[in-house]
C-alpha cells in the first residue's frame, strides 16, 4: 500500500479522533466521559502509527504530516469533518457507521503484503473490537430513539465522500496548528 | 444501577475492592470498569458485580473466649522448657 | 456533644477509620459531603480550561498526554462523586447544586488559561499544589475516600511528569517559549499561593478536628514552596513575589496572599466562573435525554 493510501486512512482516524476528542470532560455522563476518550485517544494513536509508516517513505515525521500539511492536503471523509458536539446521537451514530465501515478496510489491511502494514492493522484491530463493542452497546440502546435514526440515515451517505472539504475542517485545522504554527520552527 | 469492581493487580494475586460505577446494564458497568480501572494497564484481571449480589457481614459472636482459636491458647514456653531439661538437653 | 458523638471523635482522632454504614455525627457527615463534594465539583471544573488545549496541543504525544489528563480528572470526580452519594447526596444533585453555584470549587478553576505556558504551569504547579493535598487526605478518617485517593494520587503522578516534560521543552526552546512559561508562571502565582486556603491553625479547622483532613493549611502551603521554589528558580525562572525567601529556621517568607480575592473567587465571581458554570449547565442540559433513555429498560 503506497503513502498516499496510508495517508486517507491515517487522516481518518486523526480527525475523527480529534473530534470525538472534543467530548472529553463534557460527554452526557462521567463514565461515559471517561470511556469515549480512550477511544478517541486510540485513534490519535493509531492514525500516528500509520503516520509513521507514511512518514519513512516520504522522509518526514508523523508530526509533520499530522499538523504541517495545508488543509486541502488532508485525505479524510466529509463524514469525520463534522463538527458533532453537543448532539450525542449524531456522534454515536458516527461512531457506528465508521466503525462498520473500518471494520472492512482493516480486515483487507490485515492481508496486506507488506508484513509491517500486516502487523499493524493487527494491533489496530484487536483495539477496534473494543470500539466495535462499545458502538454496538450504544446502538442496542438507541435503536429506538427518533433523533439516532435521524442521525443515521443523515451519515450515512457520507462515510464515502472523500475529497471535498466543509468549512468546519478549516476551523479545526486553525486551531489545531495555531500553537505549532505560533512559534515557526519550535520543539513542544 | 451501581456495581462494585474489584482488581487483581498482578496474576496470583488476591481481588481487592477498587470503587464502583453507576452503569444501565452488564455491557455498560464492563465497559466502564474496563475503562475506569483498566486504561493504564493497571490491572489482570477485574471482577464487576452488581452491589445487589454483594452480601457484607461484619458481626461476629465470640462470647465464650475460644482461645483454642488463637495463639495466646497454647502456651509452649514453659512446657518446652522443661521438656528440654527433662531430656538433658538444656 | 452527646457521649457518643465524643467517643466517636476521639475514636477518629486517635485514627480510627470510618466506613460508608457506621453511625457518625451529623455533623460529620455534613462536614464530609461538603469536602468531598467540593473536590469532585473541582476535579469536574478543572477540566474546562485545560480541554480546551486538547484540540490545540502542538504535537500527537502531547495531545495524547493531556487527553489522558483532562480524562484521569473526569475519572476522579467520578469516583469522588461516587463516595459522596454513598453517603447521602445524589450525583445529580451535587451537579445542581455546582450549577446553581450553591456549592463551591477550588480557585485556581476560575481562571482563565491564555496560552501553551499555562497548559505547562497548571499540568506542573497547579497540579502539585493539589497533590500535596492530596497525599493528606491518604490518612482521612472516611475510609472509601482515603481509599479512593490512592488511585487519584497515583494518577496524578503523571500529570506533574506531563507538566514538568511540556515547562523543560519550552524552557530549552526559544525566547518567545521561555517567555510563554514566565508570563504564565505570573499569572498564575498569586491564585497559587492562595489555593491551600488562609492559613486558620488546624486545631480551629473542622476538617481537621474530624480528621478529615490531616493536614493545616500553612503546613500545605510550606510544603509546597519548600517542593517547588527550587524547581521555578533552577530554571532561571522568577516568582513574582519580591519578598520571597526560605528563612534561617526553614520556614518560607513570602508576601501576604489576597484572602479578599481568594473569597471573592470561590463565592462564584472569578473571572471564568460563570462562563464555565454556563457551559456546564447547557451540556448537562443539551443530553439529559441520553440519561433517560439509558434509564429506560432495553427496548
Amino acid at each position: 500500500m503506497n503513502a498516499q493510501a496510508l495517508l486517507e486512512l491515517a487522516d481518518d482516524e486523526l480527525i475523527l479522533g480529534w473530534r470525538n476528542s472534543e467530548w472529553t470532560g463534557i460527554a452526557p455522563l462521567l463514565e461515559e466521559d471517561v470511556a469515549f476518550s480512550s477511544i478517541a485517544q486510540n485513534e490519535i494513536g493509531h492514525a500516528r502509527a500509520l503516520y509513521e509508516l507514511a512518514a519513512r517513505e516520504l522522509g518526514t515525521t508523523a508530526d509533520e504530516l499530522a499538523f504541517d500539511r495545508s488543509p486541502d492536503e488532508y485525505r479524510c471523509s466529509k463524514l469525520v469533518q463534522l463538527r458533532l458536539v453537543p448532539d450525542w446521537a449524531r456522534t454515536i451514530a458516527r461512531h457506528c457507521l465508521y466503525e462498520r465501515a473500518d471494520q472492512a478496510r482493516i480486515e483487507a489491511l490485515k492481508g496486506s503484503d507488506d508484513p509491517e502494514l500486516a502487523g499493524l492493522a493487527a494491533k489496530i484491530d484487536r483495539e477496534e473490537a473494543y470500539h466495535r463493542m462499545h458502538a454496538e452497546m450504544w446502538r442496542d440502546r438507541l435503536e429506538n430513539e427518533p433523533r439516532f435514526v435521524a442521525a443515521i440515515e443523515e451519515l450515512e451517505p457520507l462515510s464515502d465522500v472523500r475529497d471535498e472539504q466543509i468549512p468546519e475542517f478549516a476551523d479545526l485545522w486553525d486551531e489545531m496548528t495555531m500553537v505549532r504554527r505560533s512559534v515557526a520552527g519550535a520543539t513542544w | 444501577m451501581i456495581y462494585e469492581v474489584f482488581r487483581q493487580e498482578r496474576k496470583g494475586q488476591a481481588f481487592a475492592h477498587a470503587g464502583s460505577v453507576e452503569a444501565a446494564n452488564d455491557e455498560f458497568a464492563e465497559a466502564y470498569a474496563r475503562e475506569q480501572y483498566g486504561r493504564r494497564g493497571e490491572s489482570a484481571a477485574l471482577w464487576v458485580v452488581p452491589r445487589d449480589a454483594v452480601h457484607e457481614i461484619e458481626d461476629f459472636a465470640d462470647e465464650l473466649q475460644k482461645n483454642y482459636h488463637r495463639v495466646d491458647g497454647y502456651p509452649l514456653k514453659e512446657k518446652l522448657g522443661k521438656a528440654r531439661e527433662r531430656a538433658g538437653t538444656t | 456533644m452527646d457521649q457518643r458523638e465524643q467517643e466517636f471523635l476521639e475514636y477518629v482522632q486517635s485514627g480510627g477509620q470510618v466506613e460508608t454504614d457506621d453511625w457518625m455525627p451529623d455533623e460529620y457527615r455534613a462536614k464530609l459531603i461538603k469536602f468531598i463534594e467540593m473536590h469532585g465539583n473541582s476535579e469536574l471544573m478543572g477540566v474546562l480550561p485545560e480541554r480546551e488545549w486538547i484540540l490545540r496541543a502542538p504535537t500527537l504525544q502531547r495531545k495524547l498526554a493531556l487527553t489522558a489528563k483532562v480524562q484521569d480528572e473526569v475519572g476522579h470526580s467520578q469516583l469522588i462523586y461516587r463516595v459522596v452519594e454513598d453517603l447521602g447526596k445524589p450525583r445529580e444533585q451535587c451537579l445542581d447544586d455546582l450549577i446553581s453555584g450553591k456549592s463551591k470549587f477550588h480557585n485556581v478553576f476560575h481562571y482563565p488559561t491564555k496560552t501553551w505556558g499555562d497548559v505547562g504551569v497548571i499540568a506542573w504547579l497547579v497540579d502539585a499544589a493539589a497533590i500535596i493535598s492530596q497525599k493528606a487526605l491518604l490518612k482521612c478518617s472516611y475510609a472509601p475516600y482515603a481509599r479512593i485517593m490512592k488511585k487519584i494520587c497515583w494518577e496524578e503522578s503523571f500529570h506533574i511528569l506531563h507538566g514538568r516534560d511540556v515547562i523543560l521543552t519550552m524552557m530549552l526552546g526559544t525566547d518567545e517559549q521561555r517567555g510563554l512559561v514566565q508570563e504564565a508562571l505570573n499569572r498564575w502565582w498569586g491564585p497559587l499561593m492562595q489555593f491551600h486556603g488562609n492559613p486558620i491553625a488546624k486545631e480551629d479547622d473542622p476538617m481537621y478536628v474530624w480528621r478529615i483532613k490531616s493536614q493545616g493549611n500553612e503546613e500545605a502551603r510550606q510544603q509546597f514552596l519548600d517542593g517547588y521554589v527550587p524547581q521555578i528558580w533552577e530554571l532561571g525562572l522568577t516568582v513574582p513575589d519580591p519578598k520571597l525567601r526560605k528563612r534561617d529556621d526553614g520556614v518560607w517568607a513570602y508576601t501576604e496572599p489576597d484572602w479578599a480575592e481568594l473569597k471573592h473567587v470561590v463565592t462564584g465571581h472569578g473571572p471564568k466562573t460563570a462562563e464555565r458554570l454556563e457551559l456546564r449547565r447547557t451540556t448537562r442540559e443539551e443530553n439529559a435525554w441520553v440519561r433517560q433513555a439509558l434509564l429506560a429498560p432495553a427496548a
